[in-house]
């Protein structure tokens, strides 16, 4: 079903006598548990931008408008969205049309996500269809907005189980007028990830943050801003690491795109794993996973806070990490359990939330478990 | 201000529930004496007062959970409070509550330079946490003026803001984690160190809920090594309009100042007064700051008054000295006080789109000659959060329901440009009936039923936020 409007879409959802399956551009279908559906609502025909107001840092759009369309507009105003959020295409190996409603409804972010914020600090606001029916609005269109509850960010990475998104308010930013990247070759894990921790923690406003590790390890640090800003960080960034080999990319756009979608992992044969730690934490884990033979192949985000694991088909990593202070979910691999509940208290708190706004249970079934 | 009447049922049952209360507290934590409870009578919406039954002051978690535990057992409606400096009302209590206040809750748990992050108790007060890592040139973001006051109990409470918001984001953007007491006592953990949640995003919600989901009680909130220098610069207008297009042009231009401060004529004459700033005689003023190493600043202001210069300033003053930049600011910092000197007043929070804030100030200025009653303006423009400052008599009869009357004519102009209500204070008691303005009532339900996952019973400081018809039957319960 692919309704043309909100209205369509709300009837469809209140009329619906089996489970719905939400599609936006079908790009991250991998993404989370298998749904229990026997229909599908696709929100291709609700498109298009509503309102850009360059001045205002502030973009509207109905949900179903694919990335490539915002991106265009937002380029002819040497604008971006400030989260850079991933395309998950190369890792599932399929094609189809990123969607921004598919974006928030999976709080996608990418690289500048350490700095810059998360999907869902971006969002202002959100229009959604719930599991009842009813048409909700929440939010607005301004930056600093505290009235009433805040329903944007719950909805970001709620999957759709909350209800389907209809359109989406974003805070945009300008372009960097200069990229520069210093990349510091050959680290081991630790010493990178604490070079990284160290670059974060300086004055220098670092806008990404990863380590590909293994044989020739790279290890990336992004600067983005004014020329002169630029060319001062880089320097005072450089004189932080005199002891590694270093060099500097001036245009390192599509090695930042690699680290963004994980291109690593794409080319990785079996399961892929997403890890969300405190980034100290990261190589302690990964050694121990390597130690079990369960880490083939590794690249570190976020400062070391974000860690990319390839393991082959079938391991559960869960398993051999036992208690440790973030999450793992099983981003590409057949599994009831790619994404896991938490701990009792905030599972039951998520439970009553699904069931107050889909009491059905008909939106995304079983899709975060 | 209208408030549901108290629970007889509760109210008899007193010595009771403070007899309960003692049981699992420190005596001298429950206040309970008539004279004593006084103390705890309002916050800094001071026109509405209204002491409470029991005041508590619980010193860890566990205390704060037996507390809950209790309330829960014996429906008694609790109202939490950080530090009781929210303009909304939202620390106000009921004659028949007991105030949970975290005043007691203050200690440093865990300070990481590393990985960028400090765990507080939520007692401890905004400009504290950054004092706890200033040592190592480390900070707090978010700044809300009461800062020195303020707890982060309250932060998080009401998602709080500040004037440097526009580089940094507000309370939501900054808070990583919270340990959180249920009404019936339970302690979860929502989110930690780590980045981004597993499943739903319950801090998300928890941030800005206004103490209605839950107590918090500890905090995880990202800290960020500070800038090298900062330097402001001061633009003066013949125009508030002028001054307004300027601010759109700077936003547009890709410079991203830490701050865009505006004020008009009447705050302009009587903060410089007061304050002996120094500000030139102009309609309107901005106060534009930018962060960074000298190379980056000089590079920031040249485009900054390059722009500036196109929209023909009065004056255009580039501060040379650390004296000088203190300058600038003193006059816009101590602005509040400079009014509350020569009147009443009462201050809005409304945020409206950058590109209405002509529109707005025009309209602003003609709604206060029909009313008869003085507006200034003194806002963070760059992020669209006004502050129109009400000035009043509290002594003249029907002033103060004049002054409440152009404020709401004020923030429903703020969402008709497609702004809100508040951008930074919170609903609390004072924006509660003005809600139905910008929500509809499927959208206010949507928010209700948030509140019956996390408070079936509907005791957590329920008569905030909504306007009390719309929560009546729950309340009842």
């Amino acid at each position: 079903m692919t309704p043309s409007s909100k209205e369509e879409l709300a009837d469809i959802i209140r009329d619906t006598k089996t489970n719905l399956k939400i599609r936006g551009g079908g790009t991250r279908t991998g993404l989370g548990n298998p749904v229990n559906a026997d229909a599908a609502v696709s929100t291709a025909k609700l498109s298009g931008i509503t309102m850009y107001e360059p001045a205002a840092l502030t973009l509207v759009v109905q949900a179903g408008t694919p990335l490539a369309e915002i991106e265009a507009a937002l380029v002819s105003e040497n604008q971006q969205l400030p989260f850079e959020p991933m395309d998950h295409r190369a890792l599932y190996a399929n094609k189809g049309e990123p969607t921004i409603g598919g974006i928030t409804a999976c709080n996608i972010s990418g690289p500048r996500r350490i700095q810059a914020g998360a999907c869902r600090d971006s969002l202002l606001g959100v229009e959604f269809i719930d599991g009842r029916g009813d048409l909700i609005k929440n939010g607005g269109r301004v930056m600093k907005n505290v009235t009433g509850y805040d329903l944007v960010k719950l909805m970001a990475g709620s999957f759709g189980t909350l209800g389907v998104l209809t359109e989406l308010s974003f805070r945009v930013l300008p372009k960097p007028e200069r990229s520069a990247t210093i990349v510091l070759h050959g680290l081991p894990d630790a010493e990178a990830i604490a070079a990284l921790c160290n670059a974060m923690g300086s004055p220098n406003d670092v806008t990404g943050a990863a380590h590909v590790s293994g044989e020739n390890a790279q290890t990336l640090i992004r600067i983005e801003g004014f020329d002169k800003s630029v060319t001062y960080r880089t320097e005072q960034l450089k004189s932080m690491f005199l002891d590694y080999e270093m060099s500097v990319v001036d245009d390192a756009s599509e090695l930042w795109k690699s680290v963004k979608d994980a291109k690593v992992m794409a080319a990785h044969s079996g399961d892929v794993w997403r890890i969300s730690v405190k980034p100290t934490d990261a190589p302690g884990l990964v050694e121990n996973l390597r130690v079990n033979d369960a880490a083939k192949s590794v690249l570190y985000d976020w400062s070391g806070g974000l860690i990319w694991i390839g393991t082959n088909a079938g391991v559960d990593l869960r398993a051999l990490m036992g208690t440790f202070s973030g999450h793992a979910s099983r981003i590409r691999g057949l599994g009831k359990d790619n994404f896991v509940t938490q701990n009792s208290g905030v599972a039951r708190i998520e439970a009553g939330l699904r069931e107050q706004f889909d009491p059905r249970g008909i939106l995304n079934t079983g899709i975060l478990g | 201000m209208d408030m549901p009447n108290p629970s007889k049922f509760v109210l008899d049952k007193k010595a009771h529930i403070v007899s309960r209360l003692q049981s699992v507290l420190p005596t001298d934590a429950v206040i309970h004496e008539e004279q004593e409870t006084r103390a705890y009578e309002c916050d800094a919406l001071t026109a509405y007062k209204c002491p409470p039954m029991v005041a508590v002051l619980p010193s860890t978690t566990d205390e704060v959970s037996a507390v809950l535990k209790i309330c829960h057992e014996e429906g008694v409606p609790v109202v939490p409070r950080g530090s009781g400096t929210s303009l909304a009302g939202g620390a106000m209590p009921t004659a028949d509550c007991v105030i949970l206040g975290v005043a007691k809750l203050t200690e440093v748990l865990e300070t990481d330079y590393e990985n960028r992050f400090i765990r507080v108790q939520s007692g401890r007060t905004n400009l504290s946490v950054t004092g706890a890592v200033e040592e190592n040139d480390f900070f707090y973001a978010p700044d809300p003026s009461s800062q020195l006051a303020c707890a982060i109990a309250g932060n998080v409470g009401m998602n709080s803001g500040g004037a440097h918001c526009l580089k940094y984001g507000v309370t939501t953007n900054n808070l990583l984690g919270v340990t959180m007491v249920m009404m019936d006592g339970e302690i979860v953990e929502i989110g930690g160190a780590h980045l981004d949640s597993a499943g739903l995003d319950l801090l998300g919600v928890v941030c800005g809920s206004e103490g209605q989901l839950g107590v918090v009680t500890e905090a995880t909130l990202r800290i960020l090594h500070k800038p090298v220098d900062a330097r402001p610069v001061l633009i003066a207008f013949d125009e508030n309009e002028v001054a307004g297009a300027c601010v759109a042009d700077i936003i547009k231009s890709g410079v991203l100042p830490v701050a865009i401060e505006f004020m008009d004529r009447l705050c302009i004459e009587t903060s410089d007064k007061f304050s002996g700033a120094g500000y030139p005689d102009a309609n309107a003023l901005l106060i534009v700051e930018v962060e960074g190493s000298e190379v980056e600043i000089e590079e920031q202001l040249t485009k900054i008054i390059a722009i500036a210069k196109k929209h023909n300033p009065v004056e255009l003053r580039e501060s040379k000295s650390a004296e000088e930049s203190a300058k600038i600011w003193l006059g816009r910092k101590s602005a509040f006080g400079a009014i509350g000197q020569i009147s009443d007043y009462m201050c809005l929070d409304g945020t409206i789109p950058v590109s209405a804030l002509p529109h707005v100030l025009k309209r602003i200025g003609e709604m206060s000659d029909e009313y008869g009653l003085r507006v200034g303006n003194v806002f963070h423009a760059g992020d669209g959060n006004m502050h129109p400052l009400i000035l009043f008599d509290a002594n003249k009869e029907g002033d103060l329901e004049l002054c409440e009357a152009l404020g709401a004519d004020i923030l429903k102009l703020c969402v008709e440009v497609g702004g809100c209500l508040t951008g930074e204070h919170g609903v609390g008691v004072e924006k509660r009936d003005l809600m139905l303005h910008q929500y509809t009532s499927a959208d206010i339900e949507a928010q209700l039923r948030i509140k019956d996952v996390f408070d079936p019973k509907w005791l957590l400081n329920a008569a905030k936020v909504f306007p009390l018809a719309s929560t009546e039957s729950r309340r009842a319960q």
